[in-house]
């Protein structure tokens, strides 16, 4: 399996990626000794300090892909069956869980989209930020609270000495999602995965999460993989941009070349399928991508996006298309992407 | 207290649906005799209207109170007072035999349909027993009937036999539509109807709204917190904060030239997929407040970036700032009984 960011910068100097996953699979067992690949293959570089998307609807195995990074997959269903996943050139998936749960919290951290399902809700904001302080670094006790204040007043709490004895459930969501941040960003790890950080959030509010997360990786300079299904938050954050579909990295690159020239049919598909604020003259009818995402124990043989696609023909039948990495250093999983100029928009 | 009634752009005679002052609070009892200590104001003084063939978007925030609009206007909630006038007929007081009538006429569509649907029932059931609660053809003929309603939804009859787990999510949301529309309402409400479903199934469902409200002449109010989705298939929009009506107007007019700094923040607010428009961007302070505990004066005022002392003072008359569009602010929509009540209120 190829990697899809072989050429960028970070790949030719002699230090290894900050971050690197390579032909990850990871397995579920479904019931009597099935076993589903809910990712299957997946590899992309995340380097220092940028800001990489990961996109993909449900079922595509984003959200898989990031547990499977932390080590946090359910145990007894759930494996990493195949790849590696290396940190600084240090491979994480057959270390001893005592030494991965140092990793998490100081090196990755990581949020998630609802907020109460990590944070402990008999432990005050304050307790529970300390405890991950002490658990990676030799402060003690008095020295860690006061940096869980200092925690708090970074992602803007307001009034962070009275919040940090306040319980999850006696903030509003928004604020928990702030800290949660402050929990995962602590120890200042080196990437912070975030996992529909702003879904069940409001607008209003999600404006704010996302304006915190860019301050706070000018200010910290960690990576961010940033999953999430919302197009328009990808535009707004992403450096670079990894689609995914049916446990399969679909299509990777820039944000600019994601957005302006997808070469992927399901990309410009989900490109079309969004409605887009105040772009109309008069009422158009949304392109729509037919069907819906297969089951990852019912896949179609050859190309798993084949059987929703407009441009499919035999041949994408007769063969699972390779990821082919360009000389740009993006990569495509489509055998008739030269052939095809594909749109981003809906046209009247 | 100021009358705060958005005039209607509507000839009372064009309007399926007109509300007015609506109210609807929520008790909260407490103490050993539960005695009702404060209310939840989710809905404050709300008034709109649809006319025949319209839809109507309905957006806001959590708290905003979009969702007991629509639950109140179909008596799904009793409203604490106010008129909801149905085709000519005050309904907002009606007994449930004398609403039955209605019920038929008046159809939700919700934003879980999988909550919706009894889990242990096949689809022949559950599209069936809407058609026998309101005594609609006879029980030979209910079938040709449910056939052709998941057809039109775009279903093969062949799923008649099968159970709601056994759909996706986007199919299960056609089913929840289905039997919405095989009692023939005239009126339809959308709760959030594609919130849950991915973004290119979200837009097979909207086309198959837009689809079926042409071919029904249905009327529809959508209610959604997402605004691309709501501009893409409201011909009004109605923007709810805090339990009242910020403003309201044609969807091009609220979505080019909003009024309200609560709209323009919103609209601000929402991601844009267009990576050429970098924007400037309005972000609001602080949280939505509590509607146990709202502001006075205007709701908004607390996070409002131009909100002055007066705000807090006045609760804002909505004013026709163009034609149809209304907006409840008293900075940017000039209060015609402003300049006396501030002149009061000056040592």
């Amino acid at each position: 399996m190829s990697d899809a960011f072989a050429s960028s910068p970070t790949a030719r100097t002699n230090e290894p990626p900050l971050l690197e996953v390579e032909d990850l699979q990871t397995s579920f067992i479904v019931g009597e000794g099935q076993d589903v690949r809910a990712v299957d293959g997946v590899s992309f570089v995340v380097k220092g300090g940028e800001t990489l998307a990961i996109v993909g609807e449900s079922g595509s195995g984003k959200s898989v892909t990031s547990l499977s990074i932390m080590r946090l997959l359910p145990k007894k269903i759930g494996r990493i069956s195949r790849g590696t996943i290396r940190l600084r050139g240090k491979d994480l998936v057959g270390l001893p869980e005592g030494e991965m749960r140092a990793i998490r919290g100081n090196d990755i951290g990581m949020i998630f989209q609802e907020p109460m399902t990590s944070l402990n809700p008999v432990h005050t904001i304050g307790t529970q930020i300390a405890e991950v302080v002490m658990q990676h670094s030799k402060l003690g006790k008095k020295q860690a609270h006061q940096r869980a204040i200092e925690m708090l007043e970074l992602v803007g709490i307001p009034e962070p000495v009275r919040r940090a004895s306040q319980y999850p459930h006696e903030m509003s969501g928004g604020m928990r999602q702030r800290a949660m941040i402050a929990m995962a960003l602590s120890c200042e790890p080196s990437v912070l995965i975030a996992d529909e950080p702003t879904t069940a959030l409001d607008v209003t509010i999600q404006a704010q999460i996302l304006d915190l997360m860019r301050n706070l990786q000018a200010k910290m300079g960690m990576a961010i993989v940033f999953i999430t299904h919302d197009l328009g938050v990808v535009a707004e954050m992403a450096d670079r941009v990894v689609v995914m579909y049916a446990g399969q990295v679909v299509e990777t690159g820039t944000v600019a070349e994601i957005f302006t020239k997808p070469l992927m049919p399901y990309t410009s598909g989900l490109m079309q399928s969004i409605p887009r604020m105040g772009e109309y003259e008069e009422k158009t009818r949304l392109q729509t991508i037919p069907g819906y995402v297969p089951l990852l124990t019912k896949l179609p043989g050859g190309c798993r996006f084949r059987t929703r696609c407009a441009f499919a023909e035999d041949r994408c039948a007769a063969a699972e298309p390779p990821l082919e990495v360009l000389d740009s250093g993006r990569s495509v999983r489509c055998v008739r992407w030269r052939e095809l100029d594909l749109k981003t928009k809906a046209t009247a | 207290m100021t009358e705060t009634s958005f005039p209607t752009p509507v000839a009372p005679s064009d309007a399926l649906l007109d509300v007015r002052h609506l109210k609807k609070y929520f008790p909260i009892r407490g103490g050993v005799l539960s005695r009702v200590v404060t209310n939840v104001k989710a809905v404050d003084d709300v008034s709109f209207s649809i006319r025949r063939g319209e839809v109507v978007g309905l957006v806001g925030e959590s708290g905003s109170g979009k969702t007991t609009v629509g639950r109140t206007i179909l008596r799904l909630g009793e409203p604490t007072s106010g008129v909801i006038d149905f085709d000519g007929a005050d309904i907002s007081k009606l007994s449930k035999p004398a609403m039955r009538r209605y019920r038929k006429r008046m159809q939700i569509v919700f934003q879980d349909p999988y909550a919706s649907l009894n889990p242990r029932e096949k689809i022949r059931t559950v599209l069936g027993h809407a058609l026998a609660v309101h005594n609609i053809g006879t029980s030979a003929d209910r079938e040709d009937r449910i056939v052709a309603m998941l057809e039109q939804v775009g279903l093969s009859g062949d799923y008649l036999d099968r159970f709601p787990h056994e759909f996706s999510g986007g199919q299960r949301q056609r089913i929840g539509i289905a039997r919405a529309l095989a009692v023939e309402p005239d009126f339809i409400v959308a709760d959030e109807p594609v919130s849950a479903l991915d973004v290119s199934i979200q837009a097979q469902v909207v086309n198959l709204l837009e689809d079926l409200k042409d071919k029904f002449s249905l009327t529809m109010l959508f209610i959604a917190h997402d605004l691309a989705v709501v501009e893409h298939i409201s011909d009004r929009v109605i923007v709810m904060y805090l339990g009242r009506i910020m403003e309201i107007a044609p969807t091009r007019t609220l979505y080019r030239n909003p009024n309200h700094p609560y709209t323009k923040a919103l609209l601000s607010a929402v991601p844009n997929p267009d990576i050429t428009a970098r924007k400037d961007r309005i972000i609001l302070k602080g949280d939505i407040p509590s509607p146990i505990n709202p502001p006075s004066g205007c709701v908004f005022r607390t996070r409002c970036p131009i909100a002055i002392a007066d705000c807090a003072k006045v609760v804002p008359v909505p004013v026709e700032v163009s034609p149809a569009h209304f907006s409840a602010c008293i900075r940017t929509a000039p209060q015609p009984a402003y300049g006396q009540l501030a002149a009061q209120d000056m040592p």
